[in-house]
Parts: C-alpha cells; sequence; structure tokens
C-alpha cells in the first residue's frame, strides 16, 4: 500500500520531466538538527576552552598590554555569534545545500520554486530559528538561572516552542516556520546504484506460461514481485512461488527462484506490449 | 506445460534494451556527479565538462521514456535519483561569493531598504513619538521613569543623579578592553535585532512594541540629562553611533513588520506568495543590519571613548547617517547585466 500522504512532490525540470523529489521525513529532519546542534556544542566548548586557556597565557605574560588578551576575547565573542547566527546559514549556502547534519542524514534545502537557492532565502530561513529554538531557550535559560522561573513561564516557553518545533508536523510539506518565509523546502537526496537487470539480455531457456496464468497480475504485482526477485529472501520466494503456482494451476518443479524469474520476464513482456497498444493495467483489480 | 522452450535471441522486455543502449552514459554521468559533489565542479576537465549537459539530458530523457515504456522499478528509481543529483549540480549552482557580495552591496541592500521605505518610516516615527511621550511623561512626574526602565541598566543614570554624575558617565573613558566593548555591543545588538526580526511572524506586533520600548527608553534617557541642561551632551554622545544604532533597529522592526503585514494582508497574492516576497526581501535587508550594528558597535566602542568633543561627536553622528541615506534612498548604480 502506498502511504496515504506521500512525501513524494512534482518538480519540473526546465526539461519537462518531473523529478518527483522525495521531501524530508520529519524525523530525519530532526536528526539532522541535533547533529548539527551536537556538533556546534562540541565547537562552542573547544572554542572557548581555548579561549580561556589564551586568555590566561596572554595576561600572565604580557603584563600591562591588553592587547592580545583583547584580541582573543574578541574573537570568541565574534566566533559565539557567527556560531549561533551563520552556521546554518553559511553551509546552505554553500553549492551542496546543506549543513554537516543535513548532509550525514541525506537532505538538502531547495527552493520551492525550483529556481536557484539564494543568500536571502537562506538567511531568511535560518534567522527564524532564532525565535523557533533560541528564544524560548535563552529566555527559559536565564530565568531558571536567576531563579525567577515560575511554572506560568515554564508552560509557556514550552508551549512556544512546542508550537514551533511541531510545526512541520502540521503541513503537508513538512515546512519549518523559516521555510514558509523563505519559499525552501527540505528534499532528501538518496543516492543508489544501477541495480543488475532482471532479465538479462543473454539467450537462455525459460519455461513458458499459459496466457491465463499471465493474466492474472498487473503493473503492481508485477513490481512487488521485482522486489522480492532483488530481496532474493528464500521464505519470501517460496511463498509467491507457491501463491502463483497455485492461482495459475501450474505444477511445483521445485526451483522457486528460477520459475518467479521467468514468470517476471514473461508477465513483464506481456504488461509492456499491453503498454505499447495504450493498455496500461495497473493492478489485478483492473482489467487493461 | 512447464518446458522450456527457445526464444529467439532479442531481449525480452524493454529494459534490457534500454539498460543496454544507455547503460554507459549513465554511468559515466554518475561518476561526475559524484566527483561534484564530493569536490567542486572546478575537479573535472575540459572534456568532461563539455560532455556534462549531453550526458544529463541523455539521462534526463531516459527517465521520461523509461516511466512510459519500461516497468523495472530500479531502473526507473535509479534514473530518478541520478536526475536529481544532476539537475541540482548544473542548476542549483550558486552565484560566485564575490560577485554575490558585489550585487549585494550594489544592488541588494539599498533596494531592500528602499523597498521597506513606508515600515521604516512608519518605525522611525513610533520611535520618535515614544521617545517624546517618554520625555513629557518623566519631565511631569520623575517616578515615570522607574517604572520605563529596568533598573539594572541605569547604573545610577535616573532622574535623583546629580549632574556631575550624569556629567562623568558621558565623558569617561573605558581605556581598557575597547575592542572587547565593542564587539560585546555589536554582538548584543545584532542579536536583538535578528530577533525583532523573527518577532514580526507574529504578525508584526511584538516587532511594533520593541521599536516602541526602544523610543522610550531613547526619551527617558535624554529627558534624565535634559534635566540637569546636559541634553545637547547626551544628544551628542547618543548621536555618535546612535544615528546608525537607532536607524538600523528601525529597519530590522521595518522587516519585521514587512513579514507581518504580509501574512496579515497578503493582498493579491497568495498567503504563502507574499511571506516568501516579503521573507527575501525583508531577510536580505536584515544581512544588512547587522553591518549596520557592526559599524555602530565601532563608532560606540571605539569611536565614543576617544572622541571626546560634543561638536565631533554630533558632526560624525550626522555625517554617517547622511552617508547611509545617501546610500540608500539617493544612490541608484546603473543595473548590471
Amino acid at each position: 500500500m502506498k502511504p496515504l500522504r506521500s512525501l513524494r512532490r512534482k518538480f519540473i525540470t526546465p526539461e519537462g520531466v518531473d523529478l518527483n523529489l522525495e521531501l524530508g521525513s520529519a524525523g530525519s529532519r530532526a536528526g539532522a538538527f541535533l547533529l548539527d546542534a551536537l556538533i556546534m556544542i562540541v565547537i562552542l566548548v573547544v572554542i572557548t576552552g581555548l579561549t580561556i586557556y589564551l586568555f590566561f597565557a596572554t595576561i600572565s605574560s604580557e603584563h600591562g598590554n591588553s592587547w592580545p588578551s583583547q584580541f582573543v576575547m574578541v574573537l570568541w565573542l565574534v566566533g559565539f555569534f557567527v556560531l549561533r547566527n551563520c552556521w546554518f546559514s553559511l553551509f546552505e549556502m554553500g553549492s551542496r545545500g546543506a549543513t554537516p547534519g543535513k548532509r550525514i542524514v541525506g537532505l538538502r534545502v531547495v527552493a520551492r520554486d525550483g529556481a536557484r537557492l539564494t543568500g536571502a532565502a537562506v538567511v531568511a530561513r535560518n534567522a527564524m530559528r532564532e525565535i523557533e529554538v533560541f528564544l524560548p531557550l535563552s529566555f527559559l535559560g536565564e530565568q531558571t538561572a536567576a531563579g525567577t522561573a515560575d511554572t506560568f513561564l515554564v508552560i509557556f516557553s514550552l508551549v512556544w516552542s512546542g508550537i514551533f518545533l511541531f510545526f512541520p508536523l502540521f503541513n503537508r510539506d513538512r515546512l519549518r516556520v523559516g521555510d514558509l518565509i523563505a519559499g525552501t523546502w527540505v528534499v532528501s537526496t538518496s543516492k543508489a546504484k544501477l541495480s543488475p537487470d532482471l532479465v538479462g539480455a543473454a539467450y537462455q531457456p525459460r519455461r513458458v506460461f499459459p496466457e491465463a496464468a499471465l493474466a492474472l497480475y498487473g503493473i503492481y504485482e508485477l513490481q512487488v514481485l521485482e522486489d522480492v526477485l532483488r530481496n532474493e529472501q528464500p521464505d519470501a520466494l517460496a511463498t509467491v512461488a507457491a501463491t502463483i503456482r497455485s492461482k495459475a494451476g501450474l505444477a511445483n518443479d521445485g526451483d522457486d527462484y528460477g520459475f518467479l524469474a521467468d514468470y517476471y520476464a514473461a508477465l513483464c513482456r506481456r504488461l509492456e506490449a499491453g503498454m505499447l497498444v495504450g493498455k496500461r493495467r495497473e493492478s489485478k483489480f483492473v482489467d487493461a | 506445460m512447464n518446458a522450456p522452450i527457445t526464444l529467439d535471441s532479442a531481449p525480452m522486455v524493454n529494459a534490457t534494451r534500454f539498460r543496454k543502449a544507455h547503460e554507459a552514459d549513465w554511468a559515466r554521468l554518475d561518476e561526475l556527479v559524484t566527483r561534484m559533489e564530493k569536490r567542486s565542479i572546478r575537479w573535472l576537465s575540459d572534456e568532461d565538462l563539455l560532455a556534462l549537459p549531453g550526458l544529463y539530458r541523455t539521462t534526463i530523457s531516459s527517465l521520461s521514456v523509461a516511466r512510459d515504456t519500461s516497468l523495472d522499478r530500479a531502473l526507473i528509481a535509479y534514473l530518478e535519483q541520478l536526475c536529481t543529483r544532476a539537475y541540482f549540480q548544473i542548476y542549483g549552482v550558486q552565484t560566485p561569493a564575490h560577485r554575490q557580495i558585489a550585487r549585494f552591496f550594489a544592488h541588494g541592500w539599498p533596494e531592500a531598504v528602499r523597498a521597506l521605505w513606508r515600515e521604516t518610516l512608519i518605525c522611525v516615527l513610533l520611535t520618535a513619538g515614544a521617545a517624546v511621550l517618554a520625555y513629557l511623561l518623566i519631565r511631569n512626574d520623575p517616578s515615570w521613569f522607574y517604572s520605563m526602565i529596568p533598573e539594572g541598566l541605569t547604573e545610577g543614570r535616573d532622574p535623583s543623579a546629580s549632574a556631575v554624575f550624569l556629567r562623568s558617565t558621558l565623558y569617561e573613558k573605558h581605556q581598557d578592553f575597547l575592542m572587547v566593548f565593542a564587539t560585546f555591543l555589536f554582538t548584543h545588538n545584532a542579536q536583538i535585532a535578528i530577533f525583532a526580526f523573527a518577532l514580526g511572524f507574529a504578525f508584526g506586533v511584538p516587532s511594533l512594541l520593541l521599536i516602541i520600548y526602544n523610543g522610550l527608553m531613547l526619551g527617558a534617557i535624554l529627558e534624565v540629562f535634559a534635566a540637569k541642561g546636559l541634553g545637547e551632551n547626551m544628544a551628542a554622545w547618543l548621536m555618535i553611533h546612535g544615528t546608525t544604532e537607532i536607524f538600523a533597529i528601525c529597519i530590522a522592526g521595518a522587516a519585521g513588520l514587512r513579514i507581518g503585514t504580509a501574512i496579515a494582508f497578503p493582498g493579491a497574492d497568495s498567503r504563502m506568495a507574499a511571506a516568501v516576497k516579503a521573507g527575501r526581501i525583508s531577510a536580505t535587508a536584515m544581512i544588512g543590519v547587522v553591518l549596520m550594528l557592526a559599524v555602530a558597535g565601532l563608532l560606540e566602542g571605539v569611536g565614543r571613548q576617544t572622541v571626546e568633543s560634543d561638536g565631533l561627536r554630533a558632526l560624525i553622528g550626522a555625517s554617517v547617517l547622511a552617508g547611509w541615506l545617501v546610500y540608500f534612498y539617493a544612490w541608484r548604480p546603473r543595473k548590471a547585466a
């Protein structure tokens, strides 16, 4: 069964071909964000440690001259600002359109209208993180540190971040508030190898099937059979072979894989011949 | 019934024929795209570069032919991902960074600010109005001051302070850590500005509130100094960086307001399209705001600490403001092709 609300979206190239993009699922989006957050925290801890070390090293060695230690502090302040505000933007502006976290998970930011991803769009989608993530976090952090966080405030910031956090789940296209403003969406970039041809060009002796046996199934069943053949799981092969044999009234010759491969080839040929004359039989429930 | 029979040697299904004819092209494109993804387009030889568009077109037409004639799902899935990856490598190319930066300063930034002129004007008027209001309120009843400004921020600069003390705050020197001070001011203010912008999403209301509050604080602090006869000195102290900073904050508020109004009143566009249009203009303006605040931080942290004459402070502030106004509204470079 196809999922009721598919994450596949139409995306027409200038050549007029639909690339049928797959949107990143909410889970992978969250995973990518957590990865990025983790990397950012590690970097922050490292540069802070380094800054503290350098600060005291320069303070003690250069008595009376504060320039080197000033420089170190300026570097830290700017570094923190850049890390917080530019991490996502700079990476997404690059040719990969993805932060390290997104790359690991296999996601990429794309303009919804199919045009180039502009710098302005990337900045817009990431500036919104400020109210989505950092605002409730820092607000809560500050108030907790001061000991003034009352229950209402905690609930309020949780609700606030909840609304933005789960915003992608409330719309079909898995858009964050930032995506909404920027006109972008996040698609998954899968990489696949060309799997071998199931039928093969080489001459080989094949079983022949009576017309009635081939008339049983349509395209949907053919492609399920394709998956079964590619996965080569003995249980599945045996079950499917037994079903087809019993439905078509064929005898068991003991070679499930060989039987199914031949049946696949014959069925595929039959259905493709139908398509040539404009009869596309989508599944066994439809008559071409 | 299951007796093997001999077929003619032609392939049985279209996928086989099709794979045989084009597999080499797909593999080559796959290899080129993988190299581009790992490194960059500069790692392709001239020969590869010339072959790339042809290979891409072959593969994309393979995809549409395969969809119509072949039932091999694995083949179609492979072609889909290959075409998608190639598409992003070929069409998703970014303009080189230096060209983008040049474009931003020559066109993007001033045009975005110009496009926001109405909202900017509203924010400037609100700031001024709030400042005047705070000024008048506190002049009549100094206790208003304490309800407008949080205690931690004043550092003793409240209506009860002596004129001598107030004067000292205007001309004291933070010789130490000037640069750190400037950087801190910049990152702090920039964070607030980004925040004001992001808040615009809630129909612009929070952005407006922040702008008004900013104006109130401005008026309140001015009144405190004016009441002790230090109004002009204070204005000069404020102007050297304030013209840039307050202008930047107004633009940030305007950017937030634009997004808020686009969502509330999308006009002829769909709500979505209006939000996207407003989002891109505003984001461009916001990059500019961060840069302006960096300038303001330098003027405040370094400029004000080293320049002590009121006249010079006011002059610097006024000329910087004039510079911004000319850059944003008067200067129109010819469009580059």
